[in-house]
């Protein structure tokens, strides 16, 4: 991919990857997160890559120089990165931190809690309100700043009357 | 595209069945996978696709982008709007408890409103970014 300058294949392959990030969820019995990245990593977001790259242009502009610096911050980062790995428990370990703290609650409690079979859809919408609320919160404001920049035809033939005028 | 009678036909007999799949999604989230999010995914695909075949002009008459800005606001409002009323009612901010007499089915309303609320929200959002994007090369 960082060698491909043709960004509609770039645009397919980042799709491509998504599904395969979603069929990893499913193996990992992540069924809701899969759900998600197949709908929107797959299907919106390669919609709107390529919408953008019928605006634009196809191919990539100019090919970039390395810059050092980014390099080295890069590479310092990800160092950084693998020795903070080290700390992790074990994947699966049934007493790392994740699985000792709320979690034996909500599966062992929200069936008479909320009283519904997908604890997912607890956790999100009931225990973790707040943090949905504000997850919509974050896509209503990403929605209002590109209809801020692009417009969405509503009022848009003042503007391009306007436009005219000038 | 007019001339691809095969995509219209094709898109025409998968447009209601994504709608209908997007709205299961959305109420049986409850119940199996899915949610408020894959929902208004699914829903803006579904009319994205209407778009692709049949052209903006015609989308923009079936889903004005005035509704597609009502709604965007109106599904946030309406998740927060639920938090205010669970205040009215004496509960603690977004505890659903409060708006039934038993606690498990004022759980089960609460989240059936916040579902339909982040749904709508997200469906309005693809909406208007995918109407700002295909509106830009027309001008």
């Amino acid at each position: 991919m960082v060698r491909l300058t043709d960004l509609f294949g770039v645009a397919m392959l980042f799709g491509i990857y998504s599904l395969f990030s979603a069929a990893i969820f499913v193996v990992l019995d992540a069924v809701d997160v899969a759900f998600t990245e197949a709908s929107v990593g797959a299907g919106i977001s390669t919609i709107l890559m390529v919408g953008t790259l019928a605006l634009t242009d196809t191919n990539e502009a100019a090919p970039f120089k390395i810059s050092f610096p980014a390099l080295f911050t890069v590479v310092v980062t990800g160092i950084a990165l693998l020795i903070g790995i080290q700390d992790l428990p074990e994947f699966g370990l049934a007493s790392a931190p994740v699985h000792t703290h709320v979690a034996p609650h909500y599966i062992g409690e929200s069936g008479t809690e909320i009283g519904i079979p997908n604890i997912v859809t607890s956790v999100l919408a009931s225990y973790r309100g707040y943090d949905t609320l504000g997850e919509v919160t974050v896509i209503f404001t990403a929605g209002v700043g590109v209809m801020i920049l692009l417009g969405i035809g509503v009022g848009g033939s003042r503007k391009s009357k306007s436009d005219q005028d000038d | 595209m007019k001339h691809h009678r095969i995509l219209r036909v094709v898109s025409k007999l998968l447009i209601p069945a994504i709608l209908l799949y997007a709205l299961y999604v959305q109420f049986h989230g409850d119940y199996g996978p899915g949610g408020g999010f894959q929902a208004g995914v699914i829903f803006a695909a579904g009319i994205i696709l209407y778009a692709l075949v049949f052209g903006l002009t015609n989308t923009k008459k079936v889903v004005p982008p005035i509704i597609v800005r009502i709604l965007m606001a109106g599904g946030l409002l309406l998740y927060a709007g639920v938090g205010v009323v669970n205040m009215l009612l004496g509960g603690n901010y977004l505890d659903y408890d409060t708006l039934a007499h038993d606690p498990a089915h004022g759980q089960h309303i609460g989240i059936l409103l916040i579902e339909f609320g982040v749904g709508t929200t997200v469906a309005a959002v693809m909406l208007a970014v995918f109407y700002a994007f295909a509106g830009r090369g027309r001008q």
